[in-house]
């Protein structure tokens, strides 16, 4: 009797099945092709037919070897879901179906003693989204007419930088108008309230961050948006520091500091300042987990810019040195700012958590007036390879985060003085004017959003475990990949396109919903216009409940 | 929607005249209650410019309270004047039972003290009346201010002013600028405060309009000056972010209208003073009012002005005769109380203009 090898991995532990007819293929070889984690095959398969060649019946029985594509069952080489081998197929040959009773990930680290990795998706589900309870609901008729939104003005401009209070501002008065020393102040720009958030250029492939910088620059020169970019950890290609456009870019230095000796190296040859500079202490979709860039991501071109040799590249959670709030402003206070001569705002990200507020709270009274922003990222967010672990069970929600901050800071009577930015699954459910909006009804003056500039590019992946393969350096569209091949997947003049379309989408939108509260400038903190038909949730973020 | 008014003459005259003014435009109010403030006092206040006049709705008890206090904190009563009472049971009013204009001479620790100090006094001083009157709805402080009177009724205008005996001028009971404001109480309960004119040391405002920034407005100002409260309507707002910007941060008036309707970034870089303006806009974005509005406000030295929102989306119309001035919402107000003007003379303010009468009754229109 043959055993029962219940313990090895089989089809049936898969958490996606090849659904395959042979009898529609023609074993082209186009999914075999396409599939970059070799989950497929061709093989062959001994067929029993029976035929009759005569006029009469009479059956016989023949026995022929088929070629067939074969799912490949392996920890290694397994089926993510993504679907590139059915949109390649012309015969509609073959499709990924998902395995409702499936145990892989189990199996996988009973197997390898590993954690299990994957891209930056939070796969359990936790129900509907908190901004989707929410509902803007004042609407102006006759007491405070509302707007048109195709053809009144808006002014939609969100602050970044360090804002003092007005009794601060170092005015002179001369023939009855007020001079300002701009030259004694901190660093403010004022930029679009929805800027691209931080991706590093090692994470993404060169070409979709490239995509995203031409997007940005396009939507600024053309469009006349002024939106911004993040670089993201790792620095940015000496070509773009000399270039003009850095301005529209925000630098980004992570706990691992790469790429910064480039960018320090490059200053004398700059023509524009940077747009800012953003220090990431945490990411809200992993929060305490820290960067990975493994060896494989690790392209020729990264090495370059990053100045490292082909290795894994580890951010730890932490900034080696900075374990406090007070060092985190003395950071910027005495290096990037210092760096860029204080002309250039300098912000700081952290994840949400239980101790958000005490975090910006701190920083409200730091003494120098030199904290930019304040960037708060909460669960959902986050586009980079981490455990599963991390990405399913750590992390906060960013909705009452964001609000408490707010809060924390009116009650101080110091809102706005460092402008609060809110990420986190923004645009999740495709519509991030309307994420957006409430984010800054509730008391942010912008969000960032980066999960969603991937899904513009073309991603296949979603928050049901299909593909989330962005930590294997395979992505099958070329987007989370540095691989050659699948890197020209990406076509990027359609993916700066999409980009600039959304955007466009988002700035009409945006307006689609100022007009009716009667705004014409942005309604930070106006969480009078928003209502709630969930009690609980009116309660946690103090707006109306309306049933 | 509110109707509001402001009269400004050379010479003194009566409040009939305000009443009139706002009579005529019965129309455009629902009649729920009538206030005004009477500034640069005439008549039987003439001779008291200096010294504070408390202004104060209340009962029998908070009166006494209010004696109390004031009593206990060194300020001497120096003159008292209530209006004479005409009670009918068909006027439509909810009066308190006294209504009291007294004249106070400050404690004299404060004698040789500087202006500001005496300033501060007065706002703590009304600040804790209604507090404690407050407690025991004894009372509404409406002012105490030197040259200044308050009063606040709620009911039909045209009865307030025949139970406050108003329709009948005289010359004692008169002042060279007064504001007023016939109500159409759509967003809150009748609330004896929440009636305009708003007064704070010398600043008076109203309003014609909603407030949209409203919260943003009162969580901010509220933690600005300790004279900052109540914010029992919207409108209460512009007089504190006009206190705010002329009294507190020393700014010229100019920069009320750049506080609360900021120019459009593209505009103020073609300014001159552009970057202050930015730098304004981002410390002031608290301030800001987006909802229809037009704004009626007095400084301290009695220029009187009147600025509207940036979408223009209520009216407000100036005309001048004979050495009166007269602001109001409606035409057919001015029609009533300077019928001899030259109508084509009469100034529209513009969503970016602040129209400003001087003491000596120029007329200067400030463009944004």
């Amino acid at each position: 009797m043959a055993t029962m090898r219940v313990n090895e991995i089989s089809r049936d532990d898969l958490d996606w099945q090849i659904n395959y007819s042979s009898d529609r293929c023609t074993m082209c070889g186009s999914c075999v092709a396409a599939c970059p984690f070799e989950a497929i095959e061709a093989g062959m398969e001994k067929r029993r037919k029976v035929v009759s060649d005569y006029l009469t019946p009479e059956p016989k029985v023949e026995f022929k070897a088929v070629p067939v594509i074969k799912q490949k069952v392996d920890v290694y080489k397994f089926c993510r879901g993504c679907g590139v081998c059915e949109r390649v197929c012309p015969n509609t040959a073959i499709k990924p179906v998902r395995n409702e009773d499936a145990r892989f990930t189990i199996k996988y680290r009973g197997m390898l003693a590993d954690p299990f990795k994957r891209g930056g998706r939070a796969n359990l589900s936790t129900g509907v989204r908190t901004l989707d309870k929410i509902r803007v609901g004042r609407i102006s008729q006759m007491t405070d007419p509302s707007l048109d939104a195709s053809r009144h003005t808006f002014d939609m401009l969100a602050p970044f930088g360090r804002i003092l209070p007005a009794d601060e501002l170092p005015f002179t008065l001369e023939n009855g108008r007020l001079k300002i020393d701009s030259s004694v102040l901190p660093p403010m720009n004022w930029i679009y309230p929805v800027i691209i958030g931080d991706m590093s250029i090692g994470a993404l492939s060169w070409r979709m961050w490239e995509a995203m910088a031409i997007a940005t620059a396009y939507l600024n020169e053309e469009c006349g948006l002024p939106v911004r970019m993040c670089s993201g950890e790792g620095g940015v290609p000496i070509r773009l520091l000399k270039s003009r456009f850095l301005k529209y870019t925000i630098l980004q230095i992570a706990s691992g500091h790469f790429g910064w000796n480039r960018i320090i190296n490059s200053m004398p040859y700059m023509q524009e300042l940077p747009g800012g500079v953003l220090i990431k202490i945490g990411q809200g979709a992993k929060p305490g987990d820290g960067g990975l860039l493994q060896a494989k991501k690790v392209a020729s071109h990264i090495q370059e810019i990053r100045g490292v040799p082909k290795t894994d590249l580890l951010s730890p959670p932490n900034h080696q040195g900075l374990y406090s709030i007070e060092e985190s402003v003395q950071k910027m206070f005495l290096t990037f700012n210092s760096a860029f001569k204080f002309k250039v705002p300098v912000a700081i990200k952290v994840a949400a958590s239980a101790t958000s507020v005490s975090v910006y709270n701190n920083l409200l009274r730091d003494p120098y007036n030199i904290v930019g922003g304040f960037f708060l990222d909460g669960i959902l967010g986050g586009t980079g390879a981490a455990n599963e672990v991390s990405l399913d069970h750590t992390g906060h929600p960013i909705v009452s985060k964001l609000r408490d901050c707010y809060l924390a800071a009116t009650h101080q009577g110091k809102q706005s003085q460092i402008p609060l930015w809110g990420a986190g699954g923004l645009g999740q459910t495709g519509n991030l004017a309307a994420d957006a909006f409430k984010m800054i009804a509730l008391g942010a003056n912008g969000v960032f959003t980066g999960k969603l500039m991937l899904q513009l590019a073309g991603c296949v992946g979603n928050d049901h475990g299909k593909c989330n393969a962005c930590n294997t350096g395979l992505c099958p569209v070329g987007i989370t990949t540095q691989n050659p091949t699948l890197v020209k997947r990406l076509d990027i003049d359609r993916v700066a396109e999409n980009i600039v379309n959304y955007f466009l989408s988002v700035d009409s939108e945006l307006k689609k919903l100022l007009a009716p509260i009667g705004n014409s400038s942005l309604p930070v903190g106006r969480s009078d216009c928003l209502i709630s038909e969930d009690k609980a949730v009116a309660d946690r973020l103090q707006i109306q409940y309306a049933c | 929607m509110c109707r509001i008014g402001a009269i400004k003459s050379t010479d003194y005259f009566h409040p009939s005249k305000a009443l009139l003014l706002m009579r005529s435009q019965q129309k455009g109010h629902d009649n729920s209650g009538f206030a005004m403030v009477m500034q640069d006092l005439g008549g039987r206040f003439a001779d008291y410019k200096d010294l504070p006049i408390l202004s104060m709705a209340c009962s029998d008890r908070g009166m006494a309270i209010a004696e109390d206090i004031l009593h206990k904190e060194g300020f001497v009563r120096v003159m008292q004047w209530s209006p004479e009472i005409n009670f009918r049971d068909e006027l439509n009013i909810e009066p308190m039972p006294n209504y009291v204009f007294q004249v106070f001479q400050y404690p004299r620790s404060f004698k040789y003290a500087p202006q500001e100090e005496k300033e501060e006094l007065l706002v703590d001083m009304r600040l804790r009346l209604r507090s404690v009157l407050e407690e025991s709805d004894d009372g509404y402080v409406y002012s105490f201010w030197p040259d200044v009177l308050t009063l606040k009724e709620i009911g039909d205008p045209q009865d307030i002013g025949t139970y406050f005996g108003l329709w009948k001028e005289d010359n004692d009971f008169t002042a060279k600028v007064i504001t007023a404001q016939c109500r159409q109480n759509t967003n809150y309960d009748i609330v004896r405060y929440a009636a305009h004119p708003f007064f704070l040391q010398g600043y008076t405002a109203l309003a014609n309009g909603e407030n949209t920034f409203y919260e943003k407005n009162k969580n901010f100002q509220k933690g600005l000056y300790k004279g900052y409260l109540g914010f029992e309507s919207d409108s209460q707002c512009f007089l504190y972010t006009l206190h705010y910007i002329h009294k507190i941060l020393k700014w010229p008036l100019e920069y009320y209208k750049h506080a609360i309707t900021p120019l459009p970034f593209e505009d103020m870089s073609k300014r001159e003073d552009g970057e202050a303006l930015r730098y304004i806009r981002s410390s002031l974005s608290n301030l800001e009012i987006n909802g229809p509005n037009t704004i009626i406000g007095v400084l301290p030295d009695g220029t009187l002005f009147n600025t509207c929102d940036a979408k223009k989306l209520r009216p407000t119309v100036i005309g001048k005769h004979n050495g009166t001035v007269v602001m109001t919402s409606e035409v057919s107000g001015i029609n009533e109380v300077l019928p001899g003007r030259n109508w084509e003379e009469d100034i529209y303010t513009n969503e970016r203009e602040t129209v400003v009468i001087t003491n000596n009754l120029e007329v200067q229109r400030w463009q944004q």
